[in-house]
């Protein structure tokens, strides 16, 4: 008999997945192969009313997360400036992925040291990190959970974390929030008084000191750490044949 | 009777009206629609000390690689599936262009106040980033109406209008007087950026040009007949002109062309190289001979 494993891949779609959980009506905005194939299973499971992209400029149903032909199933036409109405209105959950983090959830992809007028890294530029975060909710995948990306202090705030929307006042901050932080390793979220960053699960095999190892600031730690939801068959076999037949996850994600 | 006016004319056209120092948007998306074949003309021009506004892609990194541009008004700049301009890095790395950079809303949001003719419009796109910290150019404004539910009266962001002297984009069809329909998925913001450029600065570039008559059939569907003659000063015929970006549905990027153009940013010598063979050439029309020549020594 062969004992069937569990893939480590399988296991961040579910978790991102999980993130969209009680979103409702809304465009769920995954950016990146794992949370596009997350994202699908969640809409195709127990979320039904997301509505997702086709990353151009439509709305579509199909559950398969990326390579539509020209048969995709179209919602609704949503050209780039239309996205800014959907992001302005809240009606709207995005999974970016950051270069850095801080423990409150700032984020960066824009550059890296240097000054504002002459980066040592220039990565994207601030692109819709802004906007996003103090518009509507927000998660993070880190496709590879390491010291250098969970950093103390980030080099640019692109996307507010807590403590900076907290300085900002209920007024300002009454649609910021960031939901969860899901990583090749566990899931964070921001469960605590002062909202600093908290381990919410462990994926299976990974223990907490390893997390605690690759994460380059103290982590809220509870007395008991759950593991991380394990796929079902039924997610299992969605994922296999319907949303990732080609296995993309699998190589964002390899098996440690 | 008088005629109507035709506004046809060539690259190297808009060119000759533009100048040295000039705030010019550029239209398009990363690698999608972007005016290539006015901005090659740019590159053959003694046109210098720009400031180029763009949803950024091959059109900023090849005008900062030429050294024709001294800042660079941005949110993003990508070529899709490189994601990161190379040339475009290195001068940001080089400290040899200055930034003003922007969340990609508020891009939008300055385009629209200077189309508005507005001195700002205010959103609370920024606040608690380090947006503003980057960009002096944005400030803060306070509602004057009461905060929701007995709360402060709210702070905003105030995006400060991003006035153009010259705007470049690139349709799929039009006409000679300047009406013009995109037939792809998306119109960008390029009637945006014409309408933020004062008259005689007003730019399409199309795949075709139609007679009026033909240009609802054309589009294929009213809704893509977008830029009308009033926001266009020029309007040039460039088949494949936005090549090596895409012009759906006329054409795809043109990655292997991408990659190449992004793989001489290795070094000065493999980017001298490259604008030698490619960017030197006398015309758009020489650059698209060479281009045919190419794909049919390949295939």
């Amino acid at each position: 008999m062969t004992i069937p494993t569990i893939r480590r891949a399988d296991v961040c779609a579910v978790a991102l997945a999980e993130i969209f959980r009680g979103d409702g009506e809304i465009l769920a905005n995954p950016i990146g192969t794992t949370p596009m194939v997350g994202g699908r299973l969640a809409r195709a499971t127990f979320e039904p009313d997301l509505m997702m992209t086709d990353s151009e400029a439509a709305l579509i149903a199909d559950d398969v997360a990326y390579g539509w032909g020209d048969d995709k199933v179209l919602e609704t036409w949503n050209p780039y400036r239309r996205m800014f109405d959907i992001v302005w209105g809240g009606r709207r959950h995005v999974v970016m992925t950051p270069v850095q983090i801080d423990p409150y959830g700032n984020m960066n992809f824009s550059a890296i040291g240097g000054t504002p007028e002459q980066p040592k890294v220039q990565l994207l530029g601030f692109r819709g990190g802004p906007g996003n975060t103090i518009n509507h909710t927000t998660s993070y995948w880190i496709p590879n959970h390491n010291a250098k990306t969970f950093v103390e202090s980030v080099d640019v705030v692109c996307g507010v974390g807590y403590d900076r929307a907290a300085a900002l006042g209920p007024t300002s901050s009454r649609f910021h929030e960031i939901r969860r932080v899901v990583t090749n390793l566990c899931v964070i979220d921001f469960a605590t008084e002062d909202r600093r960053m908290r381990l919410a699960s462990v994926h299976p095999e990974v223990t907490v000191g390893e997390v605690v190892e690759a994460t380059g600031f103290d982590l809220v730690i509870p007395d008991s750490v759950p593991v991380t939801r394990l796929p079902s068959d039924d997610e299992i076999r969605l994922l296999d044949e319907v949303i990732d037949p080609e296995g993309r996850r699998l190589r964002e994600v390899p098996e440690p | 009777m008088t005629a109507m006016a035709d506004k046809r004319c060539t690259a190297d056209d808009v060119v000759a009206r533009l100048e040295s120092g000039m705030t010019i948007g550029i239209g398009g998306w990363g690698a999608r629609r972007k005016p290539m074949s006015i901005v090659r003309a740019i590159l053959r021009s003694d046109l210098t000390d720009l400031t180029v506004a763009s949803f950024g892609g091959p059109d900023v990194g090849m005008l900062c690689a030429a050294g024709k541009v001294t800042k660079v008004v941005f949110a993003f700049v990508s070529l899709d599936t490189i994601p990161l301009e190379p040339h475009f890095r290195a001068a940001r790395q080089s400290g040899a262009v200055a930034a003003e950079e922007y969340d990609e809303g508020q891009f939008l949001l300055a385009l629209q106040a200077a189309a508005w003719r507005v001195p700002f419009l205010p959103t609370r796109v920024g606040l608690g980033s380090d947006v503003g910290a980057h960009n002096p150019r944005l400030a803060t404004v306070t509602s004057p109406f009461p905060g929701p539910g007995g709360l402060p009266a709210e702070e905003l962001i105030a995006v400060p209008a991003l006035e153009l002297d010259a705007a470049l984009v690139h349709y799929n069809v039009g006409d000679a007087r300047g009406n013009a329909a995109f037939t792809g998925p998306d119109q960008y913001f390029d009637d945006l950026m014409l309408e933020a450029a004062p008259t005689g600065g007003r730019f399409v570039s199309v795949e075709r040009i139609v007679p009026t008559a033909e240009l609802r059939a054309s589009a294929g569907c009213d809704h893509r007949l977008r830029i009308n003659r009033m926001m266009v000063d020029g309007v040039v015929e460039a088949p494949n002109g936005a090549h090596p970006t895409s012009c759906d549905p006329d054409y795809g990027t043109d990655e292997a062309a991408i990659a190449a153009y992004a793989a001489t940013a290795k070094s000065a010598e493999a980017w001298d190289s490259y604008r030698q063979e490619w960017l030197t050439l006398p015309d758009e029309t020489a650059y698209q001979s060479k281009l045919r020549a190419t794909r049919e020594g390949r295939s």
